[in-house]
């Protein structure tokens, strides 16, 4: 890093390369969790919650429960995969391993380093995403070749919710700290975010609430791509929020990292 | 033909200022690194050494004065002096999720080397250190020893001209020491430079060609461990303990350069047998020893025996 100033290149990619090397070590471990979770999550509202709730209405579409809870399930492991990632994952790089400080010594910056880092989270959320896709096409829950767009669109929300966890990680002092934002955001979230009932059932004032959360956006993108139609208004107001969050995350992200580390 | 480069120092720090907050941890030092040069810094814990090779390697911003590496400046050009560097952190912050060898070759990848290369240099360095072995291990399964040697190995994957040392050898088996002293000299006659931190003044009086003491961020002495010894202690120290009956009266008599340490009494003489031939038959048969003054000595004198931190 240049002490002074900011320095973004593509020698993120080295880190990023890193991250690929390690990862594909235990390649099977981290596929376990994508390939099993949605299998359980089928046979469980699929089998147990049909008799409750055999289809519902979204989108003028009549849809199955298992249907619709589907991309939901792809847009929640997206959120964690990143999230994780970029807290739990980077803060052992960084804190216990010393690994930034090594890499610190080499031609790369603190940016280079947290934004290989950041790209990396987003790449297993991509990973994940391709997974679960998979796996739910064998239930024939997916439909092609609209779904494929989750591809680019996990990409796109591992960026941002790796974001929002790279710059917690620059600001929490231990470890454990992390049950934090997970409890306040990421859990509110993985409920409320229309993943398993519609918005519209909310009161009012819980829809706007729900409307300003990105995984609310996540999930209806997600669930626009699998079985309904996407329109301009989804990609500009949804991909629009994604992006802008993104865009503002980002730096937060790095600013928080120099801080950090840059002693 | 004259290299430009040869004649330009390879470290030069002028006036080299470190603030934290209100605290000076470096308080405008000025010193100068040459070319093939082991240059030691040396202090008691606390002194400023990490922040003074923190900002040579670029890693933390200058508060004050002006420091060159290769004779260009660390702010702006820190990218390509660091392509040039290579530095021995004082913990070992090896990559544990790799193994010995990936974690070389990954670590060359930082640098841009390509794969081919850092693969033929990781084989080299793995049979350099004494690794090759232990090569698909993991870095958890490895010794204190051996971590440091792979410390010290990774940070020679871009062939660097200045190899920076952050106290390599704390936590080392005398052996293990020996070892690592024996291959940094190796490294030195292939004409590497390297600067090296450390609080064992044993190891700076065997490695260093010329180094600082440094204390509360300033610079105490400079100069060959060998003059600094004779300079501040004399070649010989008379050791007392328990102090002997008649002794401090003695040394205070004749105005002895000396140190009280109360249960300790150190005479700094130099090569004067006569004195300790009279102290001997006059006041101590026991308890009294001759000994070659040492580094250590220098260092205690100059920065004091209170604890630090």
């Amino acid at each position: 890093m240049n002490p002074a100033s900011f320095s973004l290149t593509w020698r993120c990619l080295r880190v990023w390369k890193r991250d690929w090397l390690v990862n594909r070590q235990s390649w099977h471990i981290s596929f376990l969790v994508p390939l099993l979770e949605p299998i359980l999550y089928v046979a469980a509202f699929g089998v147990g919650f049909r008799a409750l709730i055999p289809e519902l209405q979204y989108r003028g579409e009549t849809v199955s429960y298992v249907m619709f809870m589907a991309p939901a399930l792809i847009a929640t492991s997206i959120m964690y995969n990143a999230f994780f990632e970029n807290t739990y994952s980077s803060f052992v790089r960084m804190y216990y391993q010393k690994t930034y400080d090594a890499i610190m010594a080499t031609p790369l910056s603190v940016e280079e380093i947290i934004t290989g880092e950041i790209l990396w989270g987003a790449t297993k959320s991509l990973l994940a995403a391709t997974v679960m896709l998979v796996v739910l096409s064998l239930f024939g829950l997916i439909r092609y070749p609209d779904s494929l767009g989750i591809l680019p669109l996990a990409f796109l929300g591992g960026l941002c919710f790796g974001s929002i966890g790279m710059a917690f990680t620059g600001v929490v002092k231990n470890i454990d700290m992390f049950n934090l934002p997970i409890f306040l955001l990421l859990t509110p979230m993985f409920l409320f975010s229309g993943t398993f009932f519609p918005i519209d059932t909310l009161p009012g004032w819980a829809q706007a609430v729900a409307w300003t959360l990105p995984l609310t956006h996540l999930v209806a993108l997600a669930r626009v791509m699998t079985f309904g139609v996407l329109t301009w208004q989804d990609a500009l107001i949804s991909g629009g929020y994604l992006l802008a969050l993104t865009a503002v995350c980002f730096p937060l992200a790095l600013m928080a990292m120099r801080r950090r580390l840059i002693k | 033909m004259a290299n430009p480069e040869q004649s330009i120092p390879v470290v030069a720090a002028e006036n080299l200022r470190k603030c934290y907050g209100s605290f000076v941890a470096v308080n405008d030092i000025s010193f100068n690194v040459g070319r093939g040069e082991l240059f030691g810094i040396l202090g008691p814990n606390g002194a400023g050494k990490t922040s003074t090779i923190r900002m040579i390697y670029g890693f933390s911003p200058l508060s004050g004065g002006s420091l060159t590496v290769f004779g260009k400046n660390v702010t702006t050009d820190w990218r390509s002096i660091r392509a040039r560097l290579g530095v021995c952190h004082q913990d070992n912050n090896l990559d544990t999720e790799m193994s010995v060898r990936q974690n070389l070759e990954v670590f060359g990848t930082f640098f841009g080397i390509p794969a081919p290369v850092a693969r033929k240099r990781a084989t080299d360095l793995l049979e350099f250190f004494g690794l090759a072995h232990r090569e698909k291990a993991r870095v958890g399964e490895l010794s204190g020893g051996l971590m440091r040697r792979l410390v010290l190995a990774r940070a020679l994957i871009n062939e660097p001209e200045l190899l920076i040392l952050d106290e390599p050898t704390t936590g080392l088996d005398p052996q293990s020491r020996q070892q690592l002293w024996e291959q940094l000299a190796r490294l030195k006659k292939r004409g590497v430079t390297i600067l090296l931190t450390t609080h064992y003044m044993e190891e700076a009086a065997q490695l260093c060609d010329r180094l600082i003491i440094i204390d509360r961020g300033r610079i105490l002495v400079e100069g060959r461990p060998r003059d600094l010894v004779g300079e501040y202690v004399g070649n010989q120290v008379i050791e007392s303990s328990p102090v002997c009956e008649g002794l401090r009266e003695f040394v205070k008599a004749r105005k002895l350069d000396h140190e009280d340490l109360g249960h300790r009494l150190l005479i700094y003489c130099k090569n004067d047998e006569a004195l300790y031939r009279e102290i001997t038959g006059q006041y101590c048969q026991d308890n009294c020893i001759l000994r070659m003054g040492t580094l250590e000595d220098v260092f205690l004198k100059l920065t004091g025996r209170e604890l630090r931190e």
